[in-house]
């Protein structure tokens, strides 16, 4: 898996890459132990001298304050953190293990696969996603599955028609006619050869598709239509939505949006000082 | 270039059917007979059953599978399960509300975003183009809905400049015209979900035009420019940004439909009474044939946005082939 520690020293290259990388890795830690930290459970409303903890603001007992229904906005972000890295991973794995594998395979066989596969794909180009989202998580009910599964859906296609373009001009290349030569059977040289070298447009892609879907799934749950049963930093703000509360309680809708753009940023971060790499015109001479 | 519209306004029509198609078997699938806000489980079977004969939902598949393509073709959406009335009339004031505020928006962004893209990649290294960089990711990565609703708390909240949302203010304009939009009260409420609207679909063209800048910079005719000795500003826009609109160019359908697709999303933030907002409120009411005719309205807009988009990519580069 030489491809991950180029990727990695390749972003650990530039400052931006580095922070992005570092902050990337502690929403992941977060992630992990976050839930296990929490004072409190996300749905759990809290009583102090049997009254509801309604509306609190920041204070040493609930770091950013309680909810209207008084549960315990801190515990609500780190829960929170678990969902957006579940979600953005599982999608960005997703869009990388369809869209590389399509993007081969269209790119290399050409003719009639790569026309069917490209058609496919541009059926759903007038299927405008959120309002088509809402309306199949109304059939299907609300679940984190359906979500990532329709996200994956949607962008796997960019990552293909990218993957497909740089394939066709490697098929090109010397090496890949001497791997023929010496008797390497179709999937061999794809594999074998191609795939190594599409990787790095291929990575660049997938964070982008990660950054995609967090703000997207936090869009959903901002909407109403997030998973009822898991905490999102969408759903949070959505339930002051719901509450009207927004304008009265800061530090109930402030932190999740900061949360999904630091997150997004180190994403993207992390994108852009890999593609300076893979792109050499983007280097900083 | 004939070629090339004939094979798009196919391809159009081809996408439109398959959206049409796939739209039936989604919306007969959505939990609950269609008829169930008007049929109630307490009737008489029999009375249920003519009730259904009435909507015509006894007819074999294929026969209101037809009368369904035939009624959308005229624009015949039905009739509301919540207000009787009918649908086409619910939308066509709300089709205006979302263009208004969606279509302006993108145009102003993308003009700006190529401007300042350009200005950024020719600029490149100076502490300005790096700080402009990090904004822009930053303004990326921000969810649209939260920056709205930080936009309200800030102007509309705290300082009171602006309305904290709707179209008007209610009861301004019981029977609203064409007057409404020409109002000084519409600028006013248009303002906050414009500008921010805007500021957020700035930063992908001003992001991607400095990408697309600093490829042509490398490029040899912007190094002969500079040689024939031609103005500092001559080559930054007449020979260097002007090939650089290509990729931007490439891009307006996609983000076009992403920017109607997203009109849910800043519409509820701001109770702008657009398709958007029409279409999560029905959904919340299970109005189904209102459901069904605002999602097949915008995905109209933005079949007909790429359409559009990509011919303007024609005229651009008279280069293209289509594939």
């Amino acid at each position: 898996m030489s491809w991950i520690v180029q990727f990695i020293t390749a972003v650990r290259r530039t400052a931006s890459g580095r922070i992005g990388l570092y902050v990337f890795a502690f929403f992941g830690l977060v992630a992990i132990f976050g839930p296990m930290l929490a004072p409190y459970e996300p749905f759990e409303r809290v009583y102090h001298d049997g009254r509801l903890v309604r509306l609190a603001s920041p204070s040493a007992q609930h770091w950013l304050g309680t909810t209207s229904l008084g549960r315990d906005v801190f515990s609500q972000m780190l829960y929170g953190a678990r969902q957006a890295m579940i979600v953005g991973c599982a999608t960005a794995i997703g869009v990388a293990a369809i869209g590389v594998n399509v993007g081969l395979i269209a790119g290399y066989f050409g003719g009639r696969i790569d026309a069917v596969m490209m058609r496919i794909t541009d059926i759903f180009l007038g299927v405008p996603f959120l309002p088509f989202l809402i309306v199949v998580l109304a059939i299907t009910g609300r679940s984190t599955t359906t979500i990532i599964f329709a996200m994956t859906l949607i962008m796997w296609r960019a990552a293909a028609r990218v993957i497909r373009a740089q394939v066709l001009s490697i098929k090109q290349m010397p090496f890949v006619a001497a791997a023929r030569t010496t008797g390497a059977g179709d999937f061999t040289v794809l594999y074998r050869e191609i795939a190594p070298n599409i990787m790095p447009i291929a990575l660049v892609n997938v964070t982008l598709a990660m950054a995609w879907a967090i703000i997207t799934e936090a869009s959903i749950g901002f909407l109403g239509y997030g998973d009822p049963s898991v905490t999102s930093w969408g759903s949070i703000i959505h339930a002051a939505y719901a509450a009207q509360m927004m304008y009265r309680a800061p530090w109930w809708v402030i932190p999740p949006g900061i949360a999904i753009m630091v997150l997004v940023s180190s994403v993207y971060f992390v994108g852009r000082a890999y593609e300076h790499v893979v792109n050499p015109r983007l280097a900083v001479q | 270039m004939q070629r090339y519209i004939l094979h798009r306004t196919w391809q159009m029509a081809i996408t439109l059917f398959a959206l049409m198609t796939l739209m039936f078997f989604l919306f007969r699938l959505l939990p609950g007979d269609p008829t169930m806000t008007v049929v109630s489980s307490a009737m008489d079977p029999r009375a249920q059953a003519a009730m259904r004969a009435q909507f015509g939902l006894d007819r074999p598949l294929l026969e209101q599978y037809l009368a369904y393509l035939v009624s959308y073709a005229t624009f015949d959406f039905g009739y509301s399960f919540h207000s009787s009335g009918r649908v086409s009339d619910m939308l066509a004031g709300r089709l205006v509300n979302t263009l208004v505020l969606i279509l302006p928006s993108m145009i102003v962004a993308y003009a700006l975003g190529t401007l300042i893209g350009a200005l950024l990649g020719w600029y490149r290294g100076r502490r300005f183009e790096i700080a402009a960089v990090l904004l822009a990711t930053a303004v990326q990565a921000a969810p649209l809905f939260w920056v709205g609703m930080l936009a309200i708390l800030f102007f509309s909240i705290h300082l009171g400049w602006f309305p904290p949302g709707h179209i008007v203010p209610p009861g301004a304009f019981p029977d609203p015209t064409w007057r409404m939009y020409l109002s000084p009260e519409f600028f006013h409420h248009l303002a906050l979900p414009f500008v921010v609207h805007t500021a957020y679909q700035l930063s992908y063209p001003t992001l991607l035009m400095r990408s697309s800048m600093l490829n042509t910079i490398g490029e040899d005719f912007v190094e002969f420019a500079r040689i024939k000795g031609l103005r500092e500003r001559r080559i930054l826009f007449g020979h260097a940004a002007r090939n650089s609109l290509l990729p931007v160019a490439t891009t307006i359908p996609m983000i076009l439909g992403w920017a109607l697709a997203g009109s849910v999303v800043i519409e509820t933030v701001f109770s702008w009474p657009g398709l958007g907002l029409l279409m999560i409120e029905a959904v919340q009411r299970s109005d189904y044939p209102v459901v069904q005719a605002t999602f097949f309205l915008i995905a109209i807009l933005t079949i007909l946005g790429t359409f559009a988009a990509d011919l303007l990519y024609g005229v651009l580069d008279p280069r293209i082939v289509y594939d």
